[in-house]
């Protein structure tokens, strides 16, 4: 194997990361409100409480979970420079509201407890769910877009885009696929790391999203099977319909580590569908496939590719080894009972 | 304005934004660490207490890093392709690096440290919080690496039939004598606006606390502690600091004779205190204070016998090199970021001697003035470090990627030739948006920021808590989760 498809296979594998990581992260920042709401209903507790439970199933994650897109976007750099210009520069807007609302959502969830007052937690929720909604949209957007082509021009910049060329009803659907998944996908986290009443509502919430996740995501995963799909990604199409199934039975039967288990597979083929299908190109050009961006074009020197995958190999395993001992550490369930009161500071000092 | 001037102000407006929290983060997150492990190793309880004030700053100042350093991440993408393109095969390696080595790091750590006080054995939760000062520290590394690469390109050659830069070796890129010198004046620094921090603060506290016993067991020791770390650092700031000064005429000369407004090659060229000026160029510089000797000593370390090129003398070699063009920074602003940059760092000095002094043999100074004395020097290593990237920058231009005078000539690029051909008003839009949107958070972190500092140590942090195992039945409260 070439450095060049180790460092294709390594970009996709860090965004498999991502959006499996991040993907629950997503899922509970977009179930926060809803679930927070009616299980502090069920349970007679105050909203706050629950919302914070919630919160605090991602709590001791989110951060390292996020650094999966940084690294991604930084290997991208560093092993297909022209892959990272065109697509960052060329998917300029959608790009730009993904970062603006992971900012929102950043400084919500860490700045949210630290005044304790209604009408700032209220915003803060906005950013949260902000911040999870929108990117969870459009990260759907943003590669089915990839996956279809974008004009690229000669000079391996893209040129004359439309707004077809983002939106339109396959980069659509990709959005809905993502969305629907991640929805799925953190109310099966949550089921999984809270207990009482929200682990109940959790529960439920699953059960019903399990339904537009296998719709729009198996209709998105046979539209880009038949359009851009290669023999071998139909096994991929297939492993993720079948996780989705066995998925929505382990919820129904209340098996939580199954389901998280299943629809983590789910996420995963999917990252696989879209990448084996963009594979060997990178960009696809809709103007002339001679200018598409492809692995071998757009890629840096093999002693670049050399230095990196050095780099990879010696510090990935202690990363992955120390990002799983956190998992381990935090591995209890959350029960809203046991949320301290909030320990912000008032608005203005109370003298 | 045209997209290349947008695109700059973008730039500019967002790195310079990131760039007021990543000192504070890279210095406090040792300073922090410090007081917890004398907390750990002493068991006093103030420490304790210290460490969890700061803690919660430090926090507060880290989210705010890490939401704005993902545009950094993907900026030179979106507004800088032509610029991605070309110095890519470099310039991407350290930023993957900072993310696997760095990033991880830190945010791993960091959730466990917030989350882990109860969670997790002392000493475990003391290493977490060191692994963060030293991932912080890490991303500053392999970030100046790369800058690096923009002032003083080495370690890779111009390959003609890809028409970029291509890297040959890796150890020459991070072992940049520019990177070297750079780093420790950045993480300098930063150490000097953490310590500063800590020390007005406190020193603000120490006053307000007058006759408390905590003015003398908890807000002196840390006002102590704080004006030693803001000590050192500035001594390091001068020494690194003069280091990459002597690198600077040698590699940018033109930056160095823009930063003295110096427009003809002397002899013996005298420091220029203040210059007035009419028309921001060569023809309307009027010098007013001058000192002899310096300038000599800060280019070569001798104070006679040099001679240094003027920015008119070097515009026209760079014309027969490099062909027709205009290669003069901002005179003014260059002029002006040096000095502010030096000025604004004699303050927190000032401060650090004036605490230590008044602080000296067992005393607890209670006077007014100090207080205010403090308040106002928070803010100026902050602007130091502004000015000093502002400098380092703008000082650099017209180029993105400035030629090595010993190097590959033919790796070298313009501003103008890195930015991605987009219409201005798509720029418009995201500079727009990230200014609003920057302006906004600005308000709440100094609001946050303050209302923490103005609060003080919380009375729930007054006692230690113990580690208990994760399988204890109960969930642990924790005043840092959310």
């Amino acid at each position: 194997m070439h450095l060049q498809e180790f460092w294709f296979i390594a970009v996709a594998a860090l965004f498999l990361g991502f959006f499996v990581l991040e993907g629950f992260d997503f899922g509970v920042g977009m179930l926060m409100e809803w679930v927070g709401r009616r299980s502090a209903d069920a349970a007679g507790g105050t909203v706050d409480s629950h919302r914070r439970a919630v919160l605090n199933s991602i709590g001791p994650v989110w951060d390292g979970n996020e650094v999966w897109l940084i690294t991604a976007a930084g290997a991208m750099f560093a092993a297909f420079p022209n892959w990272y210009a065109t697509v960052f520069s060329g998917l300029y807007l959608p790009l730009l509201v993904i970062l603006l609302s992971m900012i929102a959502r950043v400084v919500a969830i860490e700045w949210r407890g630290k005044i304790d007052d209604p009408r700032w937690r209220t915003w803060c929720d906005i950013g949260i769910a902000a911040g999870s909604w929108l990117p969870a949209l459009l990260w759907g957007v943003v590669f089915a877009a990839l996956v279809r082509g974008l004009p690229v021009g000669p000079d391996k910049n893209v040129v004359g885009l439309t707004v077809a060329d983002v939106l339109n009803p396959y980069t659509l659907l990709g959005g809905a696929a993502t969305c629907s998944l991640f929805l799925f996908h953190g109310a099966v986290f949550l089921a999984l790391k809270t207990g009482g009443t929200v682990r109940a509502d959790a529960v439920k919430f699953a059960k019903v999203l399990s339904i537009p996740a296998i719709v729009v995501v198996g209709g998105f995963g046979l539209w880009t099977q038949r359009d851009y799909g290669k023999p071998w990604t139909a096994a991929v199409l297939a492993v993720a319909v079948l996780a989705l199934l066995v998925a929505a039975v382990a919820v129904a039967r209340d098996r939580e580590g199954w389901a998280f288990l299943s629809t983590t597979v789910v996420v995963a083929s999917l990252v696989i569908l879209i990448f084996g299908s963009l594979y060997p190109n990178l960009v696809p050009s809709t103007i002339d496939p001679a200018y598409s961006i492809t692995v071998a074009n757009g890629s840096s020197t093999p002693y670049t590719l050399k230095v990196m995958s050095w780099a990879a190999g010696i510090v990935s395993p202690v990363v992955l080894a120390y990002q799983a001992w956190t998992y381990w550490i935090f591995r209890k369930r959350i029960f809203a009972e046991s949320i301290p009161p909030s320990i912000g500071l008032s608005p203005r000092r109370v003298s | 304005m045209d997209v290349v001037d947008v695109s700059r102000w973008q730039f500019g407006i967002t790195t310079v934004y990131h760039f007021i929290f990543v000192p504070l983060t890279i210095g406090l997150a040792p300073m922090v660490a410090v007081m917890q492990t004398l907390w750990v190793v002493t068991g006093n309880p103030h420490w304790y207490r210290m460490t969890r004030f700061f803690g919660k700053i430090f926090l507060i100042n880290f989210a705010i890093g890490v939401a704005t350093g993902i545009v950094q991440e993907f900026q030179f993408g979106m507004n800088w392709s032509e610029y991605s393109r070309f110095v890519g095969d470099v310039f991407g390696a350290p930023l993957a690096m900072e993310g696997l080595v760095a990033f991880f790091l830190e945010s791993t750590f960091i959730g466990l440290w917030i989350f882990g006080w109860k969670r997790i054995p002392k000493l475990a939760h003391l290493a977490s919080i060191w692994l963060v000062a030293l991932g912080v520290n890490f991303s500053a590394f392999f970030i100046i690496a790369a800058n690096s690469f923009m002032q003083h390109p080495v370690g890779a050659r111009f390959n003609p039939v890809t028409g970029r830069a291509e890297l040959e070796s890796f150890v020459a890129l991070f072992s940049n004598n520019t990177a070297v010198a750079a780093f420790w004046h950045a993480v300098a620094a930063s150490f000097l606006t953490a310590g500063t921090f800590v020390a007005a603060v406190s020193a603000w506290w120490m006053v307000r606390s007058k006759g408390l016993p905590d003015a003398r067991a908890m807000f002196r020791p840390a006002t102590i502690l704080g004006s030693w770390f803001a000590l050192v650092a500035a001594v390091a700031i001068f020494i690194t600091g003069d280091v990459q000064g002597k690198l600077m005429f040698h590699q940018q000369p033109m930056k160095m004779a823009a930063a003295e407004s110096l427009c003809h090659t002397e002899l013996n060229p005298k420091f220029s205190i203040l210059t007035v000026g009419t028309h921001n160029n060569c023809d309307g510089i009027t010098r007013v204070i001058e000192v002899p000797y310096v300038l000599p000593f800060l280019a070569e370390g001798r104070f006679s016998d040099v001679t240094l090129e003027g920015v008119e003398d070097l515009q026209e070699s760079y014309q027969e090199k490099f062909g027709p063009g205009w290669y003069v920074p901002n005179l003014f602003v260059t002029y002006w970021s040096f000095r502010a940059m030096i000025g604004f760092m004699a303050i927190p000095m000032l401060f650090a001697l004036t605490a230590l002094w008044l602080t000296r043999r067992g005393r607890v100074p209670d006077r007014k003035w100090l207080s205010r004395f403090a308040v106002w020097t928070i803010p100026t290593p902050f602007l130091a470090s502004a000015a000093g990237w502002v400098f380092t920058e703008m000082g650099r231009q017209p180029w993105i990627v400035a030629p090595n005078p010993d190097g590959d000539q033919l790796i070298r690029l313009t501003v103008r030739e890195g930015v991605t051909p987009h219409g201005a008003e798509v720029v418009w839009v995201s500079l727009i948006g990230f200014t609003l949107a920057y302006a906004a958070l600005a308000v709440v972190w100094s609001y946050l920021l303050r209302r923490y500092v103005v609060n003080g140590p919380q009375d729930h942090d007054s006692e230690p808590v113990t580690p208990t195992p994760p399988d204890d039945a109960d969930v642990a409260p924790l005043s840092f989760a959310y």
